[in-house]
């Protein structure tokens, strides 16, 4: 017998014998739930605010307070000038990003060297680039951070492994909460989902050193949010 | 006495004395409680989203073989080689057979207490494998060659100053003892390695049995590079990770974050659904994942403490422990300190050995409340007391109890005993503590209350 008909074996014996439910003081009584005890979610986690401004200034606030930065601007013309200051301030030479709507024309405003991971890349040159460009899935205003996936978000490693991560993402992108950004990855993707799906909320940390938070630990010390 | 519990007893007198490690230990824990308060508070209702969490979990146990084989399917539909291996020696071989068959020489990991467990680091390292740990506090006591302190937090016992000399003398890079340059001491350190490791080493925190998925929980993103660089991934997570839907997570994550480290959500939370798929652009060519017994369906078997394989091991019980908090996490001897560790200890390795673990408790329930998915910690502890002392009766502590009840039983014997104590106990004083004192373990570090004057019964008597 292989060792999975013997773990599985070994499960369906001991289940035999069924355990009380959860403050059920002791009750084993069949348990039929006709929807999933987590389906009112929403209900429980924390309060998101009833119109799309709420949202917004909630995203905000949350993005604040995990030392992201948020940038909502008023038109498209307003990303290539951001981008532009913060190019010249943090000396950026070298960009990556991915082909996308949002991504090429973040790039071409930049004029700046794109190494496009979309067909490929050397990883030593990634690596040496000073910012990653990517778009995203959503924008969760619950909890101020942002949902991306191998496949809308060039890849696995654009948003990790330059230290700066900028995200441009368009204003239809903000969900309330997480059961919403769930609820939107399922019915974007199922059955055929990216083989990886990441929610990013906030910058890179660590607080391994007497619990003092310390931001790029790892992955990018500085993450940026534009929303046109 | 084994050696589990003089060894257990030896550590506890030492940490519990020692101040400094106290008021490290407190200081971390401090702002631990104020911004996980903070965070619970922010909940519409924690307590509801406790019941369904706890739920959830009842569901996902209970029904462990349906979700595990829906798992697996789906994970091997899209090109996921999936083992199955139910000790840990089997879970290090596989390993190893991978490593061997890609001819890997180094293994970059993210943190995973199940490969801990297991003693994985040791076991290929003494194949000639080179593992080097990624996450900072992992990477810290990889270093000093310990385990891990605690299951979220490994290095909290550690000063800076410590880690400064640590690195110092390891690495002979630390410029200073700020949190800040230590940390990209370590962050330049890895770098290379992530880029040219072999195989990339993870856990799991959760795995979606509906869509076919293994949930990354980290802060550093040092786990999304691992399962992004690397040509080959292995994953190596316990059989009771399992979620039902894709939807759970949305209740899942903001409750770990929130329980283990007051956060509102950890700062990546990947779902992995394979290897690279076609037209990805990276990723790794392979990915395995080894799902592991290692006695967990001993725990299963058991009814009355099933739920305890609902841990997702957020570390809350151990922060809220006044044992952990005083005698520290490296002083249990096991993977899972604190609580829970106690609670499982003696099912995953055996009642006997283990069962003093049931007695570092002061059963005052802090963990029960502190618990995200609503274990029944301090019961359980109960239970395992129980069930330590039905297998096995300690003949000196059966003897006490029935000299203790023949004596509360009969009137005549009891009188005595007062009047013995009231001559007897202004003699004891003069030895407290010492080899003759008879109430020796309980004196050495406390008073003995002196027996009043007047009995209950005697004042009953007497009043008025
Ligand atoms: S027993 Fe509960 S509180 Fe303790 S680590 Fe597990 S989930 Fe967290």
């Amino acid at each position: 017998m292989s060792e999975r008909e013997n773990i599985l074996g070994r499960i369906r014996e001991a289940l035999q014998v069924s355990a009380p439910l959860p403050g059920a003081h002791g009750e084993t009584s069949a348990h039929t739930h006709t929807e999933s005890p987590a389906s009112h979610a929403r209900e429980w986690l924390p309060s998101v605010g009833a119109s799309v401004e709420e949202q917004f200034a909630l995203f905000a606030k949350n993005a604040a307070d995990l030392k992201a930065d948020f940038q909502l601007l008023a038109s498209r013309d307003e990303l290539p000038v951001a981008l532009k200051k913060m190019a010249a301030a943090e000396k950026w030479s070298r960009v990556a990003s991915h082909e996308g709507e949002l991504s090429n024309f973040a790039c071409k405003a930049l004029g700046l060297p794109v190494l496009l991971t979309d067909k490929g890349y050397d990883v030593q040159a990634m690596e040496k680039c000073d910012v990653g460009i990517t778009e995203c899935d959503a924008l969760v205003a619950q909890t101020g951070g942002v949902a991306v996936t191998s496949r809308s978000a060039g890849g696995r490693a654009l948003s990790v492994l330059p230290p700066h991560h900028v995200v441009v993402a368009s204003r239809e992108q903000l969900v309330a909460d997480l059961p919403a950004a769930f609820a939107l990855l399922q019915q974007k993707y199922a059955p055929d989902f990216p083989s990886m799906i990441s929610f990013i909320t906030g910058p890179s940390r660590t607080g391994d050193i007497e619990r003092i938070l310390v931001l790029g630990a790892h992955g990018p010390k500085q993450l940026t949010i534009f929303c046109i | 006495m084994s050696t589990f519990v003089s060894d257990f007893k030896t550590r506890a007198t030492e940490k519990a004395g020692d101040l400094r490690h106290r008021s490290v230990i407190r200081t971390a824990l401090r702002s631990y409680e104020i911004v996980r308060d903070k965070r619970k508070a922010a909940f519409q209702s924690w307590e509801s989203a406790r019941q369904a969490a706890a739920e959830t979990k009842w569901e996902a146990i209970n029904h462990l073989d349906k979700h595990l084989v829906a798992l697996t399917s789906k994970l091997e539909a899209r090109g996921t080689k999936v083992h199955w291996a139910s000790t840990g020696a089997q879970a290090r071989e596989i390993i190893a057979q991978i490593l061997r068959d890609k001819k890997a020489r180094s293994i970059i990991k993210s943190k995973a207490m199940t490969s801990e467990e297991i003693h994985l680091n040791h076991a290929l390292e003494k194949e000639g494998f080179t593992v080097v740990e990624s996450d900072l506090g992992e990477f810290i006591v990889q270093l000093r060659h310990e385990p891990p302190y605690h299951i979220v937090f490994p290095s909290m016992h550690l000063t800076r100053g410590e880690i400064k000399d640590l690195f110092q003398k390891e690495l002979g890079d630390a410029p200073s003892d700020s949190p800040e340059e230590l940390t990209m001491v370590a962050r330049r350190v890895m770098r290379q390695k992530y880029l040219t490791a072999d195989v990339g080493f993870t856990g799991g925190n959760f795995a979606i049995a509906e869509t076919g998925m293994i949930s990354i929980t980290e802060n550093e993103g040092n786990a999304r590079l691992t399962a992004a660089l690397p040509k080959t991934m292995v994953t190596l997570m316990g059989i009771e990770k399992v979620l039902p839907r894709f939807s759970d997570l949305a209740l899942f994550l903001p409750m770990l974050a929130t329980a283990g480290a007051g956060q509102p959500m950890t700062c990546y939370n990947t779902m992995y659904s394979g290897p690279r798929q076609p037209g990805e652009c990276d990723g790794p060519e392979e990915w395995h994942v080894i799902l592991l017994d290692n006695r967990r369906t001993e725990l299963l078997a058991d009814a009355e403490q099933r739920d305890s394989l609902h841990c997702i091991r957020c570390g809350a019980c151990l922060n809220v422990c006044p044992i952990f908090r005083n005698v520290g996490g490296h002083t249990y001897g096991t993977t899972y300190s604190g609580p829970v560790g106690a609670v499982i200890t003696p099912h995953l390795r055996g009642l006997q050995d283990w069962k003093h673990l049931s007695n570092a408790s002061s059963l005052c329930g802090a963990c029960t409340e502190a618990c995200p998915v609503k274990i029944d910690l301090h019961h359980h502890l109960l239970q395992n007391r129980r069930n330590a002392s039905a297998s096995e009766p300690a003949f000196f502590e059966r003897l006490a109890y029935q000299i203790f009840g023949l004596v509360a039983n009969e009137p005549v014997f009891w009188s005595l005993a007062k009047k013995l104590g009231w001559l007897t106990q202004p003699l004891q004083r003069a030895v407290k503590g010492s080899a003759l004192d008879p109430a020796k373990a309980w004196t050495k570090t406390r008073d003995l209350p002196p027996q009043p004057r007047e009995s209950f019964k005697d004042w009953w008597r007497n009043r008025k």
